[in-house]
């Protein structure tokens, strides 16, 4: 057992921190600093920044990148230093998600036609997941492909899909058979945005932003070329993915940044003849924040170092996410907290970073962010839903 | 031992609970409450007609003499419908303020009109130092011959908008965090040097922002004795608390009773999510808390009106769980509904955040634990 980073992983270290000096757009990050919302132009900008680097895509097998493997402490150490400088969040749905089925389910050809465009940040992907009657039952979804000729012929309906309003292409969970296992007649499509047929609808969400939508699908014509894997195969596919999409979902680096960012600001906010963050109560919460914020940061090191040495990430994920989640949602609500009346004032995502604000100039994006993460402990599974996970698969219940 | 209402009682929460029910379905709550003004002008008006707007104000000052049990059934009955309507602060916070200790003249020109749906109100009692003290008053009236010159910054006025006169405390003596030294005026809102900048609030409401230079009222706005505004300022918050804690039980309830009835409706795995035993022990919690706010409610309620001498810890007591629950029960009727919980179009997600701003406004849990520790 040892905690200690190796001299080699020092020296990356730096080299993360030199290339952030140089290569982080001073305007991409004058705007996340503000907490204001990106615009698509510029999260694409800085993936392939972070891609021209060799860091964007760090997980894929190198014969798809072309760049060096980094180690796991290595991916460890670039993570946190990201998330430190508080970079953007990179979009998961093509990277993380669509790519690695690709690249270990998908054929050579859907290799090529889509792996390099990922990589560049060239095409944007959503995921067609959960539908209005599938939420936690996922494998009970409806949205229907019928293979007509050499096409298949998608109707349904398809919802929460993030980002969906920007993006290109679609990753969609389809039911190409009516099986007495409802799992076994799931199929993996992936769907051109642009083809006739499809309506995306925005849906608005408590903080009053526009994230989430609602895909429509009117007899789409899908290129049956566009499965992947073979037809059934969507749910063991989909299987796969939620374990990927689980590992790194507790963020722990930039629960940390936060958590920081909480100290130093209420240490500024003051109370009486001292300042809240010397208020007894107040400290006590932020201090039992950042045990299980340790806790849980060592859980996902001996995860990763676990598959480091050949495991897969299994109902562990599980762990992660609950408790990951559960900090963001911790601290987002300290952050309240810790402005009191001014959490209260409300703006739009386009008013956020305005003069026309009140209160501390931080103020603005505080409630909205506590209001959106309310989704945190309900998607990629809910929490409930993990702890059954972990219940059956760990435990044996 | 009584906890059942009186006659008349009964008979205004039945009008209360009648008007949200027929005239206050969601959307058209939802269209008030995006409207410019933020809530319905001809809604005040029927509250004024029907005499909601005076049931609690003394005979004497020209209303029904109602007491604050009254208020609470007519604010729970609001918190049912959330409605956006600013009785709290004109009629509550700002009417009974002047109602209790208002001059015979404030009372014909503040509350009268008041009472009669034509004049808003709204009290300024927080500045950005200040969190919940009542008694952190940095701005500062200076006495000048017959008039006070009032210099200042007052923060998250609610209903400030609207308000035609605004009750600003103000220090007239001693330092920065004395209770004694504080003031109250009634300010009229469009007094020269008093500039507000308005915005909607995350509840679907308004609020203000004051910056007051060399704003000159005359002394006569004064209310009640120079530098003794604290107690009364405090007595007034603890009626306030009161009535927006019953509001916060009026929309626990219907949260409650939405999330039970959607996890039997909803199905997931072949069955109602309602079946899931997880499930339902998290809504017998949800339902729990709401009925440990509605007795400390009652207490409280109870307590403040018999003028009982711990009717103050009472009160603190009372917004603390207030406080927990009302996050709790929030918090727990988003999960539940899952995405749906966190959209705009359903009303649960607003209901949430009504109680997200009730746990802030008057002192969140941490404030009055301390403070029924000290009490």
């Amino acid at each position: 057992m040892d905690l200690k980073f190796s001299e080699a992983d020092v020296t990356f270290r730096q080299e993360v921190v030199s290339f952030l000096e140089t290569e982080y757009p001073e305007d991409i990050k004058e705007k996340q600093d503000k907490r204001i919302p990106l615009e698509k132009e510029e999260i694409v900008r800085w993936q392939k920044i972070l891609n021209q680097k060799g860091w964007f895509a760090i997980n894929w097998p190198t014969e798809y990148t072309n760049q060096d493997e980094l180690s796991v402490t290595q991916k460890y150490i670039l993570q946190e230093e990201l998330a430190k400088a508080n970079t953007p969040t990179t979009i998961p749905f093509g990277m993380g998600m669509c790519a690695p089925v690709i690249y270990t389910f998908g054929t050579e050809e859907q290799k090529q036609k889509f792996l390099p465009s990922i990589l560049n940040s060239d095409v944007w992907w959503c995921q067609g997941y959960s539908e209005p009657g599938s939420g936690s039952d996922l494998a009970s979804l409806k949205t229907k492909a019928e293979l007509k000729g050499d096409k298949y012929i998608v109707n349904g309906t398809k919802t929460w899909t993030t980002l969906a309003q920007h993006a290109d292409w679609i990753f969609c969970l389809v039911r190409t058979e009516t099986t007495p296992i409802k799992q076994e007649g799931i199929s993996f499509l992936l769907i051109d945005m642009n083809t006739p047929g499809i309506e995306v609808k925005p849906i608005i969400t408590i903080d009053g932003s526009h994230e989430v939508n609602m895909v429509y699908f009117d007899n789409v014509e899908v290129p049956a070329e566009n499965l992947v894997g073979e037809e059934g195969q969507g749910w063991n596919i989909a299987k796969f993915l939620l374990a990927h999409e689980r590992s790194g979902i507790a963020g722990i680096a930039a629960l940390k940044r936060e958590l920081k960012r909480l100290k130093e600001l209420s240490a500024d906010i003051p109370l009486g003849e001292s300042n809240l963050l010397n208020d007894t109560q107040f400290r006590n919460k932020i201090e039992e924040t950042e045990i299980e914020l340790t806790a849980t940061e060592f859980t996902e090191l001996r995860t990763l170092a676990a598959m480091s040495q050949g495991g897969s990430p299994g109902a562990e994920s599980s762990i992660l996410k609950i408790k990951g989640t559960e900090l963001q949602q911790t601290i987002s609500e300290l952050f309240v907290e810790m402005l009191a009346y001014y959490a209260h004032p409300f703006y739009l995502e386009n008013e956020i970073g305005s003069n026309e604000t009140v209160g501390p100039d931080y103020a603005a994006p505080v409630m909205p962010h506590y209001l959106n993460y309310r989704k945190v402990s309900i998607y990629g599974g809910s929490n409930e839903i993990q702890r059954n996970v972990i219940s059956k698969a760990i435990l044996g219940l | 031992m009584d906890f059942t209402f009186n006659e008349e009682q009964s008979l205004i929460q039945d009008q209360v609970d009648q008007f949200v029910q027929k005239e206050y379905d969601w959307e058209t709550r939802q269209a008030l409450s995006n409207s410019d003004l933020g809530f319905g002008e001809d809604n005040w008006k029927k509250f004024a007609d029907l005499g909601w707007l005076g049931i609690c104000v003394s005979e004497d000052s020209g209303g029904f003499g109602g007491s604050s049990i009254e208020s609470m059934l007519i604010m729970e009955a609001f918190g049912k419908g959330l409605v956006v309507e600013p009785f709290l602060e004109t009629v509550i916070m700002s009417g009974g303020l002047i109602d209790d200790h208002g001059s015979d003249e404030q009372k014909s020109s503040v509350l009268e009109p008041a009472i009669s749906g034509e004049m808003h109100l709204a009290l300024a009692y927080a500045e950005p130092q200040s969190r919940f003290n009542l008694s952190d008053v940095v701005t500062e009236a200076k006495s000048d011959g017959d008039s006070f010159i009032l210099n200042g910054y007052k923060s998250v006025v609610m209903n400030g908008p609207s308000a035609d006169k605004i009750i600003i405390s103000a220090r007239t003596s001693g330092a920065q965090l004395d209770e004694s030294g504080i003031s109250l005026f009634i300010v009229d809102a469009n007094s020269d040097g008093l500039n507000k900048t308005n915005y909607k609030t995350v509840d679907g409401r308004r609020a203000s922002d004051l910056t007051l230079e060399n704003v000159s009222v005359s002394k006569s706005s004064l209310i009640g004795d120079q530098d003794k505004g604290f107690a009364i300022l405090d007595s007034a918050i603890d009626k306030a608390i009161l009535a927006i804690s019953a509001e916060a039980v009026g929309a626990m309830e219907v949260l409650y009773k939405t999330t039970v009835e959607y996890t039997k409706t909803r199905e997931q795995f072949g069955t109602a999510i309602g079946k899931f035993q997880v499930l339902q022990h998290r809504m017998v919690d949800m339902f729990m808390e709401y009925e440990q706010c509605k007795s400390l409610l009652y207490m409280a309620t109870m307590k403040h009106e018999e003028g009982a001498e711990d009717a103050k810890k009472a009160i603190s007591g009372l917004k603390y769980q207030v406080g927990k629950a009302g996050k709790f029960i929030g918090q727990q009727a988003v999960q539940l509904h899952g995405g749906m919980g966190v959209t705009d179009e359903l009303n649960v997600g607003h209901y949430f955040k009504r109680l997200t701003t009730v746990g802030t406004i008057f002192g969140n849990t941490d404030y009055h634990l301390k403070k029924y520790t000290s009490l």
